[in-house]
């Protein structure tokens, strides 16, 4: 604590959370957000980012945090290579609003690749300042100096540390940054950082430090939370989407102690000093609910109800030459269309928040991605200013998007208000799976041109989706929460999809998106917002697949079409290093289906993320008789610039592996005409233990040359497509239908009996 | 309505008043500040929540607390500590085991209890064995190296 009451008095002189004048800050998506003031400290300021304590011990301040791949290890390892201080005396403090600058909290596989360059420059100035003043310290030149894990020598009998030169004192060194809050804020002093070939610390498997305590029982998630005086919280939601309270008979709880109930406009929820009874009471409360009409389609509708919708927005994003013309010249026309379902984040523990609202401040414990916007979220929604608010991004169960951590915390800050006291709020299961906002379902139009070589000559590729933010992963509007739309806060979608950005060489191509409306258009269990590579994985299965189709049309090896319409020496390099890795022959796919009723087959799939590239192959077996899909054996190639972390790294890309498996073979949302129907793990299935894969075989391209990209997204984008182009090669049989569910696959390609 | 309690927690005694109907999740979380079994589901679908009592692997979100008995209940605080580790904590760590580690309670109690019945189990074993608990992040392979490395430990 002592570095924070030290910088909360460098900033605000005493007050807690700290009131700064800044230009107008960006959201996470670059859209201008207006009227929005930041929370947290300056960015302009070394303190705001690093301290140095007494001990010798350097604290960094990350706008940023880490969801459980160890981006807080790669953090620290950055700063520790600059600073030339051992990485186990770094310490890092990650996603408090009030003692964190703005980086955007976890968005985008941005931790390292955003987050880093500004803790690099960070680290670099640190040490430039430290020299200086051992410079004038010791009466020797910086040029003369070298540091030792945070010591600074010139003369071996005279050593200074860093602790001596400036051990729990300011900085007070300036930092210039581009007045970009969110993940583009960068941030840099007058100090170069050192060079990629002089790393000692970067590159390597450093530990990270939260499994110990979690495997002894010792971490702290936001579940485990307490404050005096705190109640527990169930919000209570409708059997009818669209349906509000009529009349809520608060005596058919009366016996339950202490209980007492909130209840505005749509927004019901129950408390008790005690979790169960607060369980119980939500359970027992007796309400009337209003009569609506139910709005959903029912997800055996979906699909028709997607082509028969009239798009709200498209937009073109690739359009070279005339398509249409070249696919109409061409010698052989491929078409296709592929359907993705609404997938859940279905999040290990439902959400959890603690809320303290008071009159003039609240504080919020919270799981979330994005401290420092729930902090305006709530804020605007308990109508206090932002700078009164202040988020403490603390763990909760694994999150990948925008999953119902942000309702969580809104709806614990509407009850701490109207009860005036802290307020636990955690869902039930049907809520962390049928209330969380949904990865959107999508239709996936794809037709292309061959000519008699077999090259493809013209390529449209046309997205239909729900938007991918119905709900903004930016958590700082109420509107974006189902507490706010409860209460009658104007809704704000926006509208966005997203392209295959795999950079084929196609003369002539259109790729497009555009966007339905939401089937319900206000705290809707159906509502879409980010999870895990937002729309990518649909999209990867699409374009991926259909790539296959192309290969296979054109009687080539799946490897070798993709090659000869690639020119990027790094996606070639990938996409080669995959293929030798895991012997690759080349042949046609599907050539040779097997009889039996257990068909092996082979699939490749290749996905550029940013500035990440990975190739994947896979052996699966399909069991006709069974449905059964098994992924046995992945070979991964994978290129995200300078590797910061190789473990961290292959753990990561593992767990892209093996979710995206999920995705691809179990996950899909169901729904009747009146709410979501899969409301646990038995509607809603993930991987078993015993369908993960035998084994999962990484290649790391390490480009030190190159500065590290995100790799917390990359690797699931094409594993859909790997599996699907494997079936096909095992059996002979396209499945343009995920996921491939045992019954899909049976009706498909299963051997009557 | 509430009930006195005796519950034999990590190898002591705890008394409670509370609803003989609550679950036992609720009574380690709330009464007793135990906070490492986690609620995951409520439903006993995915694990979290996992204790042993005497010796066997249950669900605690499941289970009245009134139906705990006598049973000698551990959790996973009670299972090592970092002075001494269960063999099976220094695996996690050694492979890194896992990434958000919500899941954590299911896979280690759930693993303890069946190396101590079969020190040597094969892949299937595991694979059988484990099955229905649930992760999230996609950890199953180093969560599976870990319970091997701890059984060839």
């Amino acid at each position: 604590m002592g570095n924070f009451s030290r910088r909360l008095l460098l900033r605000s002189g005493g007050a807690l959370v700290v009131s700064i004048t800044v230009p107008l800050p960006v959201s996470a998506q670059g859209r201008p957000a207006q009227g929005k003031p930041a929370v947290g400290p300056l960015p302009d300021q070394l303190d705001s980012w690093l301290a140095i304590q007494q001990d010798g011990g350097v604290t960094v301040f990350f706008g940023k945090m880490d969801p459980g791949q160890g981006v807080d290890v790669a953090i620290r390892q950055i700063v520790a290579e600059e600073l030339d201080v051992a990485v186990e005396r770094v310490a890092i403090v990650m996603g408090d609003s009030a003692r964190t600058v703005n980086q955007g909290g976890a968005s985008g596989s941005t931790g390292i690749e955003r987050g880093g360059i500004t803790l690099r420059y960070v680290g670099a100035e640190a040490r430039r300042v430290l020299l200086d003043l051992a410079s004038q310290h010791l009466g020797v030149p910086v040029d003369a100096l070298h540091v030792r894990d945070g010591v600074v020598i010139a003369d071996p009998a005279k050593p200074v540390s860093y602790a001596e030169l400036i051990g729990d004192r300011h900085f007070d060194v300036a930092m210039q940054w581009n007045g970009v809050y969110g993940n583009g804020l960068v941030a840099r002093g007058r100090a170069e950082p050192k060079r990629p070939g002089d790393y000692r610390v970067v590159g390597t498997s450093v530990p990270r430090t939260d499994i110990p305590e979690k495997v002894f029982a010792r971490h702290q998630f936001v579940t485990d939370i307490r404050l005096p005086g705190m109640v527990h919280a169930r919000m209570i939601r409708p059997a009818v989407t669209g349906s509000v309270p009529a009349a809520v008979d608060e005596a058919s709880i009366g016996d339950i102690p202490g209980v007492r109930v909130v209840w505005k406009q749509g927004f019901l929820g129950v408390a008790a000093p005690r979790e169960w009874d607060a369980i119980r009471a939500a359970g027992t409360l007796k309400v009337t609910w209003s009569p609506v009409v139910p709005p959903f389609p029912g997800n055996a509708g979906l699909y028709d109800h997607m082509r028969a919708a009239t798009p709200i927005a498209r937009k073109e994003l690739v359009k070279q030459g005339d398509a249409d013309a070249a696919i109409g010249g061409a010698a052989k026309i491929v078409e296709a269309e592929y359907e993705w379902p609404f997938q859940s984040h279905a999040s290990m523990g439902p959400a959890c928040a603690v809320v303290d609202a008071r009159p003039d401040a609240a504080t919020v414990w919270t799981g979330t991605q994005k401290p420092h916007f729930a902090a305006i979220g709530v804020a605007r929604i308990l109508g206090l200013k932002p700078v009164q608010v202040r988020a403490i991004w603390t763990r909760g169960a694994g999150s990948y998007g925008r999953n119902d951590a942000g309702d969580a915390a809104m709806d614990a800050a509407v009850m701490s208000q109207a009860l005036g006291a802290p307020v636990r709020v955690q869902y039930m299961r049907a809520e962390g799976t049928g209330w969380d906002p949904k990865g959107p379902a999508s239709i996936h139009r794809a037709r292309a041109g061959l000519d008699a070589d077999g090259k493809v000559v013209g390529y449209r590729f046309e997205s239909r989706g729900f938007s991918r933010t119905d709900i903004d992963t930016n958590e700082s509007n109420p509107a974006h929460s189902l507490a706010g739309q409860l209460m009658g806060v104007k809704l704000a979608p926006i509208q966005e999809f997203g392209i295959p950005t795999e950079p084929y060489q196609f003369s002539a191509q259109l790729r497009a998106w555009e966007t339905i409306p939401p089937l319900f258009d206000r705290a809707s269990p159906l509502r879409s917002a980010h999870l895990r590579d937002p729309v990518g994985p649909q999209l990867g299965f699409a374009s991926e697949s259909f790539i296959d189709e192309l290969a296979h049309a054109a009687g080539a090896d799946a490897v070798a079409f993709r090659l000869a319409h690639l020119q990027d020496p790094r996606a070639i390099a990938v996409i080669r290093a995959c293929a030798e890795r895991s012997g690759w022959q080349p042949r046609v796919a599907g050539g040779s289906p097997g009889a039996g009723p257990v068909a092996p087959g082979r699939g490749f799939a290749y996905a550029q993320r940013g500035q990440t590239i990975v190739a994947l192959a896979v052996e699966v077996e399909v069991n006709r008789t069974t449905g059964r899909v098994r992924p046995r054996r992945w070979t991964v190639a994978h290129d995200c610039g300078l590797v910061i972390n190789p473990q961290g790294l292959r753990l990561c890309i593992e767990g892209n592996i093996v979710q995206g498996s999920s995705r691809a073979l179990c996950e899909e949302v169901t729904f009747d005409r009146a709410m979501v129907t899969s409301q646990d793990w038995v509607g809603y299935p993930i991987l078993d233990l015993a369908d993960a894969p035998d084994a999962i075989d990484i290649v790391l391209l390490d480009r030190p040359d190159l500065p590290p990209s995100g790799a917390g997204e990359s690797a699931i984008r094409p594993v859909a497509a790997a599996i699907g182009n494997a079936i096909f090669d095992a059996t002979g049989v396209r499945v343009r239908r995920a996921p491939f569910t045992p019954e899909r696959i049976k009706q498909a390609v299963g051997v009557p009996t | 309505m509430t009930t006195h309690i005796v519950l034999d927690i990590d190898g002591r005694q705890h008394a409670i008043d509370a609803d003989p109907d609550m679950p036992l999740l609720y009574a380690l979380r709330d009464d007793l500040r135990l906070d490492n079994p986690r609620f995951g589901c409520g439903l006993g679908q995915c694990g979290a929540c996992t204790v042993l009592v005497d010796g066997a692997p249950v669900r605690s979100c499941s289970l009245a607390v009134s139906a705990v008995g006598t049973g000698k209940v551990v959790t996973l605080a009670g299972l090592g500590t970092p002075e001494h580790p269960h063999v099976l904590q220094s695996a996690f760590i050694e492979e890194q085991a896992t990434q958000c580690g919500y899941c954590l309670n299911g896979w280690i109690m759930t693993a303890a209890a069946l190396l101590r019945d079969k020190p040597h189990p094969t892949e299937a074993d595991l694979r059988d064995g484990l099955a229905g608990l649930k992760c999230r992040c996609g950890s199953h392979l180093s969560i599976l190296r870990a319970i091997t490395r701890a059984a060839q430990a």
